[in-house]
């Protein structure tokens, strides 16, 4: 009896094992046969019918401020009208989420069919042209046009992969409550062209009045970027290839940043207690804890949001330099990936989300500045009440017109990620006596030629 | 009158346990399998003869041990000899020496400032500090404490518990529990301004952040190799420590004479774990310092980490020849410890 038994059970294990291997082996047939460009297109055409006729596609996302939710509620609008489209939203980190695991996931062709990403020059070889499949192309090329050109793989190249959520200028917020309290004027107040020096010397006062701190700057070679071209830095040799080592506009900012690191006039932990990556100086400025903050207009959202009126804050405009005065122009973009199986399904996420009505939601409740040329003119209302918010969007706004043509083209630059992480780590050695300024120069340079050889 | 047949009293049913149900379902599902592997080793066994079925049963894990460590290992090595920024091999160029060239490029090994990846080295000096500081404090304190333990002093469990319990916690879960106690305002600077003295900020100051990461370190894994080294203690008889005291040993001869002797081969396990953990640390200190402040506490492995990963280029060739270099300089302390181990088990 108990033979039986295990002669029973013997063969459900068998049985089991079996069953097992079918599922796994089941879509081989269809690679081996037509290749591997005709397996993909079967599995694309065979995966709705699998799924009951839905069709499953993945957003890779961050969040600055209420966007996610914001994208949300408009792709639940979307669903609802096209019950065959289901899109998921993977929500990250940007630092290790956006910045880290998605090039990898990329370039092992594990990547989401849709993700919101900044780094546009870098991952422009991973991006769908969407052309094929849009209704009207030539919408995408009037109101997007000259932010498709930062995600082309080549300069020349016309490809369509997606819209940019938002458009973003970097520059300062100041805490005027703070001024308030230690009875110091607001530069900015009395003069339209504010140096920086000038800012450093009215925040040191007022943090020394208030026992706070002056000044902070997120942790990235982008937002000092800004600054350096108002100082007259050009970043690129006569070929259009960077070079830092006798760029003397870049050196006077490197040592200004160096002097306010050692004199005590910059928040320490953003960029010397923040080795290795991206870091935002916004819970010091949130906490009210700080006087001046380099950032951008990105985070007008998460100020509205979070600080409100708990004192009152305002963007200024950017600081000047001998050279110009300054932010550097940027944004996140929403690009369809060319791993994904459902092209012609991510192009309708698309071409909904880029509509003028929806568009023209996401930026009035996200309170981002347009990156859509028609609504930009057009102006969208945004929902926002406090003044703070409104003031703060419109001095971004008027920057746009005040940034300098080698910001744009910093930011065009296809290897400029290269250039802004070379520029935060080796700066970061400098705060801390491992490198002095001169040899911190020379090493970002050999980063830069080392990273752009490899990435070619 | 007709006698009514007797009718034998029915039996109880045979009452079986919940247990034993489910012990009996577990047997069933082993014995079953057996029979199946039975199946498969029979007709093998007939094929290639009983002496040869050694290899058989072992051949499954190393399958697995050819999966997911030779094969890999091989890879790695196959990568360091390559360049570019692709990730599948085919895709990489073959570039021969020239990532190991550019790892060794310095006009002085001393002084990583001078070397073209000054980060390898200075990761790599960096974690030379961190094996000599960590292990030995490390291993000094766990042997104490075993010794201690290994008494009978009053709520021994319980300190047996203590020591072992950050063991059982994540290295992340430690690292963010620290962070919290030494932040700008963390815990520690709490208590230190609140009885009148001033904050500290301990990971912005390079020595600082070092002590802590090493201090840390310790306190998380010593626990681990406290019990380890209690064990050893408790296998060496005790009627060796009757006999030293007859003959008047004190205390230090006994453990010079008798403890450290016996328990060196446990200490060389030990040694050999501390040192291969050591070399390998990453999580714990990414998740406390990044890295920071500048470089203070970048360790070889986040220099592979970053330059694989974290970095836009994402240089796989570098990272693969920087970790071959790590292997056999883990190759060579390993080697070093077992051969000293066996000189003084001959000695």
């Amino acid at each position: 009896m108990l033979r039986k038994m295990h002669l029973v059970i013997g063969v459900m294990v068998i049985m089991a094992l079996l069953l097992s291997a079918c599922t796994v082996a089941a879509p081989a047939p269809a690679a081996e046969t037509g290749g591997e460009a005709a397996a993909t297109e079967a599995a694309a055409a065979e995966a709705p019918a699998a799924a009951g006729d839905v069709v499953e596609l993945r957003m890779t996302w961050y969040n600055d401020g209420n966007e996610g939710e914001v994208m949300r509620d408009l792709l639940d609008r979307f669903e609802a009208d096209n019950p065959d489209i289901k899109v998921v939203m993977d929500t990250v980190d940007y630092a290790s989420g956006i910045q880290q695991t998605l090039p990898i996931q990329l370039e092992a062709g594990e990547g989401p069919d849709m993700a919101r990403v900044t780094q546009l020059g870098i991952v422009s070889q991973y991006m769908l042209d969407l052309r094929p499949y849009l209704s009207d192309a030539a919408y995408w090329e009037q109101n997007f046009g000259p932010f498709l050109k930062w995600m082309q793989s080549s300069p020349d190249g016309n490809a369509i992969p997606g819209f940019m959520t938002q458009l973003t200028v970097t520059g300062p917020f100041i805490n005027r409550t703070l001024f308030d309290q230690a009875g110091v004027a607001v530069p900015s107040d009395s003069s339209d062209q504010v140096t920086w020096q000038e800012w450093a010397d009215a925040a040191r006062a007022v943090a020394e009045a208030t026992g706070t701190f002056a000044m902070a700057m997120d942790r990235s070679g982008h937002r000092l970027a800004g600054p350096a071209v108002s100082m007259g830095a050009t970043y690129f040799d006569a070929e259009g290839y960077p070079a830092l080592v006798g760029d003397q506009g870049f050196k006077d900012m490197a040592q200004l940043m160096v002097d306010w690191h050692a004199d005590g006039t910059m928040v320490p932990d953003v960029w010397i207690g923040s080795a290795g990556s991206y870091q935002a100086a916004a819970p010091y400025f949130i906490n009210g804890q700080l006087v001046f903050y380099m950032a951008g207009s990105w985070q007008v959202g998460n100020f509205n949001t979070n600080i409100a009126d708990a004192f009152d804050w305002e963007a200024v405009p950017n600081p000047c330099g001998p050279a110009a005065c300054t932010g550097m122009p940027g944004g996140a973009a929403l690009v369809a990936i060319n791993s994904t199986q459902h092209p012609e399904e991510v192009a309708r996420v698309m071409e909904y989300l880029t509509s003028e009505d929806v568009l023209s939601e996401f930026y009035a409740r996200t309170l981002f500045i347009p990156g859509h040329l028609g609504l930009a003119e057009q102006g969208v209302e945004f929902q926002a009440e406090l003044p703070q918010t409104i003031t703060s969007l419109n001095v971004f706004a008027s920057e746009v017109g005040k940034l300098a043509p080698l910001a744009y083209d910093l930011q065009a630059y296809m290897f400029n990620t290269i250039l802004f992480n070379a520029n935060r780590d080796r700066l970061t050695q400098v705060f801390t006596g491992e490198l002095t300024l001169d040899e911190a120069i020379q090493k970002m340079q050999d980063d830069i030629d080392a990273g752009i050889a490899g990435a070619q | 009158m007709t006698a009514k047949p007797r009718q034998s009293p029915a039996l109880p049913p045979e009452r079986i346990s919940l247990s034993a149900r489910i012990g009996n379902l577990f047997y069933s599902i082993y014995a079953g399998a057996m029979t199946v592997v039975g199946w498969l080793a029979e007709p093998v066994q007939r094929a290639i003869g009983a002496n040869r079925m050694a290899y058989f049963f072992v051949l499954p894990n190393l399958l697995i041990f050819g999966i997911f460590v030779l094969f890999p290992m091989l890879l790695n090595i196959y990568y360091s000899f390559t360049g570019g920024n692709n990730l599948f091999p085919q895709d990489r160029p073959f570039v021969g020496m020239q990532n190991y060239q550019r790892l060794f490029n310095c006009a002085n090994l001393l002084d990583p400032a001078t070397c073209s990846e000054d980060r390898f080295w200075r990761g790599f000096y960096n974690t030379a500090f961190f094996v000599v500081f960590q292990v030995g404090g490390m291993v000094i304190l766990a042997m104490l404490t075993a010794v201690v333990l290994n008494r009978s002093v009053r709520g021994r469990s319980f300190f047996r518990s203590v020591f072992f319990y950050p063991v059982l916690l994540s290295p992340v879960v430690v690292a963010l529990i620290w962070k919290w106690i030494l932040q700008r305002d963390g815990l520690l600077n709490a208590f230190l301004v609140s009885i009148g003295m001033e904050r500290v900020l301990f990971f912005l100051n390079a020595n600082w952040a070092v002590f802590w990461v090493i201090s840390i370190s310790i306190w998380a894994q010593m626990g681990f190799y406290m019990l380890i080294l209690l064990a050893g203690l408790q296998s060496i008889p005790k009627d060796m420590y009757e006999a030293a005291d007859m003959d008047g040993a004190n205390r230090w001869q006994s453990f010079r004479g008798i403890t450290l002797p016996l328990l060196m081969p446990t200490l060389l396990v030990v040694l050999v774990l501390s040192v291969i953990r050591a070399v390998q640390v990453f999580d714990q200190v990414w998740v406390l310092t990044g890295g920071g402040p500048g470089t203070a506490t970048v360790y070889v492995v986040q220099y592979i980490y970053e330059t694989a990963f974290a970095n836009q280029t994402r240089q796989f060739g570098m990272a693969s020849a920087a970790s071959v270099v790590l292997g056999m300089v883990l190759l060579v302390l390993t080697l070093l410890q077992l051969r000293a181990g066996r000189e003084s088990d001959i000695a």
